[in-house]
């Protein structure tokens, strides 16, 4: 059964890397928390499952989910953050959460409260290796997010735009005196942060094969450890981070301790930010002294 | 009064409460995002004296102050290595943490809940509301409010002016937890009944909104951001099944056109002015 | 009495030596000035004295107490107070309240939880000293981050004076003042001089150190390289070649 269970938590694990690159975009970059980021999460998986639902392709599903949430998440970055960067971080927080109540709202008031089941037939295809049994759409959840951590990797450390955003995560004002565009960085780390959270809720109702409106505070703040404990310095940070979360959370559960795995992950998000911050794997250590 | 305004002032004054213990870490510049935790250790330290071993509840709920107090300032001490968001990021570990034990501490009842307290009356809840509101703004006035606000300011000149910046941010997370503890206790004996979801991130999120939307430089700010924040989405229960957007909507507006808050000191002046005048 | 002594103190950051084997006095009721070219290592020794730095060898003694492992707040309630090079005003507060938060508390904790207005005519007193002297009375509760910035250098100095020093550190008092501001606090400073105060402070101004000061100490490169009257300092070639000829270029 161990290697079953590494193998969900695998699954649940890349989910949390997702998320966790969602909001270290913003935050790593910005040193904003960006609230509303649990419930771009959410919002993607009930486009995604609306999608599915229509009969349309697993891809199509993807693709439209990821958009809807960018798209979200440039309205925030326009109108919760933009007018708010001089004010102390705790105000541009806040008003992220004002889109967190009202996108969970909206989502309530069209898919219900209750959780919704993803059309069984597409769990139905499955390998069996030896004692484990793999769900085709597990390899999915897997394949997915190795391909868009590649994909953020690649933009963040490869081209002219990811050195931009890693410019102003350094120094802002040094980055500005250099001729970095600060406010199209800006909307470029929100709307990969969105792309990514978007992404992310198709893949965590792959992985309970259902989903209900109140999955994004939980995930996210899961997603925030996950954040810290794997840096925010480093892309890779999280795709390691993740599934270590994410199969030591599956083993607690799966091993007696149900209740007691937030108790470890915070516990752990406490003693890295502590002993620490720049995250597992290292990395220069971002500004940390604004002001509340 | 009717028993429909008696909750909603009940749950003002208790949320009023859980602000002003953010209220007081903010004025030394320290962001708590895990005042639920101190909360929900109050309401169970509370809830525990009253219903086990049959204290009075005043006693209890000083009881518990002193505990969490004692447990903020244990949280104080790691704090001062971390600052701004990180800070914020830790305490809600820690608020979490406390939800976390509490689902696993099954002596009071674990993830079912604990019961039996008696229920408390507005007034009483009021009492120490007002109490503490007096106590702070009072506070407002003095040396050490001043000291605070230093270290808010600029933690280094504060030092450098001859400021123990240590014992002024460690004391503010002791009183600010000793404050959120009275706010569980009141909490847990007017709903008499308590589970860990009670404390958890949404409710230390509350705190914060609370005092940011009432203006967090002034104490007053509180009183208005928790009244608004209770009594909003009760007017806007004529919009039926979307006030909560709404409300989303009216709380962005009140960010992006007040951003210090609807109550600030100039504000304040030119009220207590007019009351002068008049 | 000496007030300040720095025996053989050196400063280093990492491979970096800031400070090496400075050692000077601070004699009672004298006006000692530091001065040396940019990156000599001046606000280092300042920073070493209020313990916001910790020295790597060598004592700093405060009125006969080794201070060199005390805590910056401790040593500054030990009868020293400073200014900044950069202003560093507290950004909510107006000037009255500037006044009162430096003073030494009295009476401990528990008389500091009351309304000021209550218990502390003493600590008003000594507020509105600092205002008179410093003439800042029509800004009393201007918020002190608004004013003009020579302004705001006397809040910073009359901030200081309210935590009653012997001592008072002052880093580039007159730096971006015009000369008629600059005479105005030379007078200033030798009024504070007479109340007995000892001054230790750095400045490029030297036509301003030179009237100023009992007695000069020189840096350059962390290292003390003169010291003597103004005029003797003035004079010495070793301070022409490595202070005015690179202040020249």
């Amino acid at each position: 059964m161990l290697l079953q269970q590494l193998v969900n938590g695998l699954t649940l694990g890349a989910v949390y890397t997702l998320v966790a690159l969602s909001f270290s975009l913003v935050m790593g970059i910005l040193s904003v928390l960006n609230i509303a980021i649990g419930e771009l999460f959410m919002l993607g998986g009930f486009i995604g499952f609306a999608v599915i639902a229509s009969q349309l392709p697993l891809p199509v599903a993807l693709v439209v989910a990821m958009a809807g949430a960018c798209t979200v998440s440039i309205i925030i970055q326009k109108i919760a953050y933009e007018p708010l960067r001089d004010a102390p971080m705790i105000t541009p927080m806040l008003s992220t959460l004002g889109f967190s109540i009202i996108l969970q709202n909206i989502v309530t008031n069209i898919w219900g409260s209750d959780p919704l089941q993803l059309p069984s037939e597409l769990f139905d295809a499955d390998f069996t290796i030896g004692p484990v049994r793999i769900g085709f759409m597990q390899l999915v959840v897997i394949g997915i997010t190795i391909v868009l951590v590649a994909a953020v990797a690649f933009l963040v450390q490869r081209t002219a735009a990811g050195r931009a955003l890693r410019a102003i995560a350094e120094n802002r004002d040094v980055a500005r005196l250099l001729g970095v565009s600060v406010d199209k960085t800006t909307l470029l780390a929100f709307g990969i942060s969105g792309l990514l959270a978007g992404a992310a809720g198709v893949l965590i109702s792959l992985h309970y094969s259902a989903i209900t409106p109140y999955i994004g505070v939980d995930i996210g703040l899961k997603a925030i450890a996950v954040m810290v404990i794997g840096g925010t310095a480093r892309v890779w940070g999280a795709l390691l981070a993740g599934p270590l979360i994410g199969i030591a959370e599956v083993m607690t559960i799966a091993y007696g301790g149900s209740q007691i795995r937030d108790f470890i992950v915070y516990g752990l998000m406490i003693l890295i930010l502590l002993l620490r911050p720049q995250g597992l794997l290292g990395g220069p250590r971002s500004d940390v002294g604004q002001r509340v | 009064m009717s028993t429909y305004y008696a909750g909603l002032f009940a749950d003002i004054g208790i949320l009023f409460l859980g602000a002003m213990s953010v209220y007081i870490i903010l004025a030394t510049g320290q962001l708590s995002l895990g005042n639920a935790g101190f909360m929900g250790i109050g309401a169970y330290v509370a809830s525990f004296l009253t219903v086990e071993m049959q204290w009075p509840l005043t006693a209890a709920l000083i009881a518990a102050a002193l505990a969490a107090a004692a447990i903020g300032i244990v949280v104080g001490f790691p704090a001062l290595r971390l600052k701004g968001i990180y800070l914020a990021i830790a305490t809600l570990g820690f608020g979490e943490m406390v939800r976390s034990f509490l689902l696993n501490f099954d002596r009071m009842g674990g993830s079912g809940g604990f019961h039996g307290m008696k229920h408390v009356s507005l007034e009483y809840i009021w009492l120490w509301g007002g109490g503490i509101f007096v106590l702070i703004v009072l506070l407002e006035r003095s040396r050490l409010w001043l000291e605070m606000r230093a270290v808010h300011d600029d933690e280094t000149a504060a030092n450098l002016v001859g400021l123990n910046t240590t014992a002024t941010k460690v004391g503010a997370f002791g009183f600010g937890a000793a404050v959120a503890a009275v706010s569980g206790g009141l909490f847990a004996h007017h709903h008499v009944y308590i589970e860990p979801g009670n404390f958890g991130f949404e409710r230390s999120i509350d705190f914060v909104l609370a005092v940011i939307l009432g203006g967090s430089t002034v104490g007053a700010g509180a009183v208005v951001g928790a009244g608004l924040l209770v009594l909003l989405p009760e007017w806007l229960r004529f919009l039926a099944d979307w006030r909560l957007a709404a409300f989303g909507v009216l709380l962005v507006l009140v960010l992006l056109t007040r951003r210090q808050g609807i109550l600030d000191r100039p504000l304040l002046d030119k009220l207590s002015l007019r009351r002068a005048r008049a | 009495m000496t007030v300040l002594t720095l025996k053989n103190v050196s400063k280093h950051f990492g491979g970096i030596r800031a400070l090496t084997d400075v050692s000077m006095t601070v004699p009672e009721g004298r006006i000692i000035g530091v001065i040396g070219p940019n990156g000599a290592g001046k606000t280092t020794l300042f920073n070493l004295i209020t313990g916001a730095y910790r020295a790597s060898a060598g004592e700093v003694v405060l009125a006969g107490k080794d201070i060199t492992q005390w805590p910056s707040h401790r040593i500054m309630r030990s009868g020293v107070a400073r200014t900044f090079q950069n202003i560093r005003l507290f950004a909510s507060m107006t000037v009255w309240e500037h006044l009162l938060v430096a003073q030494p508390r009295e009476g401990g904790l528990w008389r500091s939880v009351l309304p000021i207005g209550w218990a502390d005519a003493a600590a008003k007193a000594r507020a509105e000293d600092a205002l008179v002297f410093f003439g800042l009375e029509q800004y009393r509760d201007v918020i002190a981050r608004t004013l003009p910035y020579g302004i705001q250098r006397k809040v910073e100095m009359a901030r200081a004076l309210t935590a009653q020093p012997k001592l008072m550190l002052l880093d580039e008092p007159v730096a971006g003042m015009n000369a008629e501001e600059a005479n105005d606090l030379r007078a200033l400073f030798h009024r504070l001089n007479e109340r007995g105060l000892s001054i230790l402070l750095i400045e490029h101004d030297m036509p301003f150190v030179m009237t100023l000061c009992h007695h000069l100490y020189v840096l350059n490169f962390g290292s003390l390289i003169a010291e003597g009257t103004p005029a003797a300092v003035r004079n010495d070639p070793v301070v022409l070649d490595a202070y005015l000829g690179t202040e020249a270029a």
